[in-house]
């Protein structure tokens, strides 16, 4: 078996109906994994940007982006070599838990206490996926009720 | 022009040139239809199934190298023409199928014979499209014929609701497309092409590797050039077939799953695989990390995906096939044909040590035979379709093919049912030429409803049914890898075949032997009239050669040695 890596790759699509099912159907009808998607239009043009989270052996990526160019209204792909990524979570935390504590670390992950309410803390992080991961593991003692990510995004350095 | 999208249909198919139109009509497309009737400019033919329809302007396509046109109705009516829609995907046929969808304020409700057409069609199409304004008919028809044929060919579908047929809007077919999203790359790099002109020049034992992209893109007479001028020995893929001649010193035969002997093992020896329009697909190259394993690769396509996919490329050239040959025999000077003519003589005796043939050991007539026989009878002068199973590998393996775009068979999908539909396309698209369908007895039951349009339509296709009473090619696997279990494959209950044509008002004949078959043959041919010829042939033929589904190339199961009577 070839060795499997993760990729991120963006997609610049005509802003079209039925566009991001050609593209997931092309993911599920060729047995590619999708990780993470995230669109939206890209200001002021015709074009929506994807950004898509994946992994397979170097081989399976190189066709992944080949059949998404194949794709009538697909203008652009871009396999991410060098990138700054980007991904936001939000958690939701008893009122209960200690808030100060969540508010240091959040902040030490480009992020803050976004809303207090009488029963709940909701917080919000942005930074590399890896480094959500990472605090998600961290504020598992805090006892977090709900937790939601956005999905990466990508821009090429 | 202000006109309804109905005649904007009308407008968009005179304006392309189309002189053919396969469908049935239904509900959703009667404004569509209606226009039809009152035009004059094309033909339409009703077939008596929308998966004929399709089938039947695929095989126009394959047979004339235009685009395809078929016309359905919404729901059940587009439901049946998904297989011709994924057949031609997978061979990449240009076509474009229009259906009629329940009008805009429905869509959604689930309407009376609604179906997400696009949805469904969506993986078995090069593009489609859902028409939800008039305006936009004649562009999206524009791009959808265009899109059809251009790059990678293949089947676009657009499904129009009842009132966009309806509506007025304004109409010209003169605007320039912009397809800023979709320029198919067509010329070879000349970089790439000087290299493999030197990795050419350096192999000792190059071997061609001819696919359909081949025919598909015109280009079989400029590979004939350069395979001559070269002195390189070919094989072809069953889509290639007719790309070099029978009768070509260079050619070798078909390779793959049923290819010959030589074939497989000239492809086994080779140093340097020369892969032109072809897609390196499982069946040609059985276990992949065996296929070629000393070979390196030339890899010349169209479509960047099919490069690299399965086989790493040393030398990939996107492009088309036909210019990028043409490029390449301009470099070509510098090689001798002589220099391979101890590797044709390997080859030749890869040949001699086990031909492809067969032995009329028994009774009844072999398939193989009735193959041959018509191919000498009638050689170039008919187009062969086929359909799906033992009868497809016959006669890809023992038709004398003289030509490209005379062989049409279901390659990709393997489509039984494909064959008769597809035969009556062809006549249409190349009246001169006999059309004989090779198929079976399975298979030919799958559309036998044609029947009644190649009568109607005075379409003297002549269907030559190898019947062995079995769902041969299954029934093949079950007694080489089943134990001889033979499940749901005993195909000994079966019509007449003779009556059946008849009650359509076609001929039938039942043959058992040679000269019965002649006579039939002869008979179809002057009644010229369809025809259903039933020869009964030997019930529990293989073929063979083989290479069992996932081994490798050059371990083939062969045809066992008999001493000659
Ligand atoms: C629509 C469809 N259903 C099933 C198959 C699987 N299949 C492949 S060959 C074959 C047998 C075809 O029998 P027949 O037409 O009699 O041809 P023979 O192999 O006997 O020459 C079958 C069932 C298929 N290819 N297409
Ligand atoms: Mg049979």
């Amino acid at each position: 078996m070839e060795k499997s890596e993760r990729r991120v790759i963006s997609v610049i699509v005509v802003n079209e109906a039925s566009v991001l099912s050609r593209i997931t159907d092309l993911f599920s009808g060729r047995g590619y994994n999708i990780t993470s998607l995230t669109v939206a239009p890209i200001p002021d043009t015709k074009y929506s940007r994807l950004t898509i989270v994946t992994s397979g052996s170097v081989r399976v990526i190189e066709q992944i982006t080949k059949q998404l160019h194949k794709l009538i209204p697909v203008l652009k792909v871009y396999e991410h070599a060098d990138l700054v990524e980007k991904e936001m979570a939000l958690i939701k935390f008893p009122a209960s838990e200690n808030i100060t504590d969540i508010a240091t670390l959040c902040s030490a992950y480009n992020g803050k206490i976004v809303n207090v309410g009488d029963n709940v803390i909701i917080a919000m992080v942005a930074d590399e996926p890896k480094r959500v991961d990472n605090f998600l593991k961290i504020i598992n003692k805090y006892n977090p009720k709900e937790i939601v990510r956005s999905g990466a995004v990508a821009l090429e350095r | 022009m202000q006109i309804s999208g109905a005649q904007m249909v009308i407008e968009a198919l005179i304006a392309e040139g189309v002189d053919t139109v396969f469908g049935y009509p239904g509900g959703a497309i009667m404004n569509v239809y209606d226009e039809i009737y009152k035009q004059d400019k094309f033909e339409h033919i009703l077939t008596r199934h929308e998966q004929a329809a399709v089938h039947a302007a695929e095989g126009y396509s394959k047979a004339s190298g235009k685009v395809g046109v078929a016309m359905i109705t919404s729901g059940p009516g587009f439901t049946n023409a998904v297989t011709g829609l994924a057949d031609a995907y997978m061979d990449s046929i240009p076509l474009v199928v229009i259906s009629g969808q329940v009008p805009m304020s429905l869509i959604g409700t689930d309407a009376f014979q609604e179906i997400d057409a696009v949805g469904i069609s969506r993986s078995c199409t090069k593009h489609n499209y859902l028409v939800t304004d008039a305006k936009d008919l004649a562009r999206i028809l524009k791009e959808a014929f265009y899109i059809a044929s251009s790059g990678r060919p293949g089947p676009v579908h657009v499904d129009i609701p009842k009132d966009v047929t309806a509506q007025i809007a304004n109409f010209d077919y003169s605007i320039e497309l912009d397809l800023e999203t979709y320029k198919p790359h067509t010329k070879g790099n000349p970089r790439q092409i000087k290299k493999a002109m030197e990795a050419i020049a350096k192999a000792k034992r190059p071997l061609f590797y001819l696919g359909g992209g081949i025919i598909n893109s015109n280009a079989a007479y400029a590979v004939r050039d350069f395979v001559h001028a070269t002195g390189i020995p070919a094989v072809e893929t069953f889509m290639a077939r007719g790309t070099l001649s029978y009768d070509d010193e260079y050619l070798i035969s078909m390779l793959g799953m049923h290819g010959s002997y030589a074939a497989n093992m000239a492809m086994s020896e080779t140093d340097l695989v020369i892969g032109l329009g072809a897609r390196f697909d499982d069946r040609v190259t059985g276990k992949l990390s065996e296929f070629a394993k000393n070979a390196g690769v030339i890899h010349v396509d169209i479509d960047p995906a099919s490069i690299s996919k399965l086989v790493n490329a040393d030398y990939p050239i996107v492009g088309d096939v036909k210019g990028v040959v043409e490029e390449m025999l301009k470099l070509s000077s510098n090689i001798n044909p002589a220099k391979y003519a101890s590797w044709r003589d390997t080859i030749k005796n890869f040949d001699t040590l086990h031909p492809l043939t067969y032995h009329e050991d028994t009774d009844r007539l072999k398939p193989q035979w009735v193959i041959q026989r018509v191919g000498e009878l009638l050689g170039d002068d008919a187009n062969i379709s086929t359909d799906v199973g033992q009868h497809q590998m016959w006669s890809a393996q023992f038709y004398p093919f003289t030509r490209p775009r005379q062989w049409i068979s279901s390659g990709g999908l393997g489509t039984m049912g494909f064959g008769f539909p597809a035969a009556m396309g062809v006549k249409v698209a190349s009246p001169d030429k006999v059309s004989i369908n090779f198929t079976g007895d399975g298979s030919i039951l799958m559309n036998c409803q044609e029947l009644m349009t190649a009568v109607e339509q005075k379409l003297p296709v002549i269907n030559i049914i190898l019947n062995n009473n079995y769902l041969g090619m299954v029934r093949q696997w079950q007694t080489l890898f089943y134990e001889k279990r033979h499940s749901e494959t005993d195909l000994s209950v079966q019509p007449d075949f003779v009556k059946l044509a008849e009650a359509f008002g076609g001929i039938g004949y039942r043959v058992t032997t040679k000269d019965e078959f002649d006579a039939a043959l002869k008979d179809a041919l002057e009644k010229n009239i369809v025809a259903f010829i039933d020869v009964v042939v030997e019930r529990l033929e293989n073929v063979m050669p083989m290479v069992p589904s996932g081994g490798s190339l050059f371990n083939m199961m062969l045809l066992e040695k008999k001493e000659k009577k």
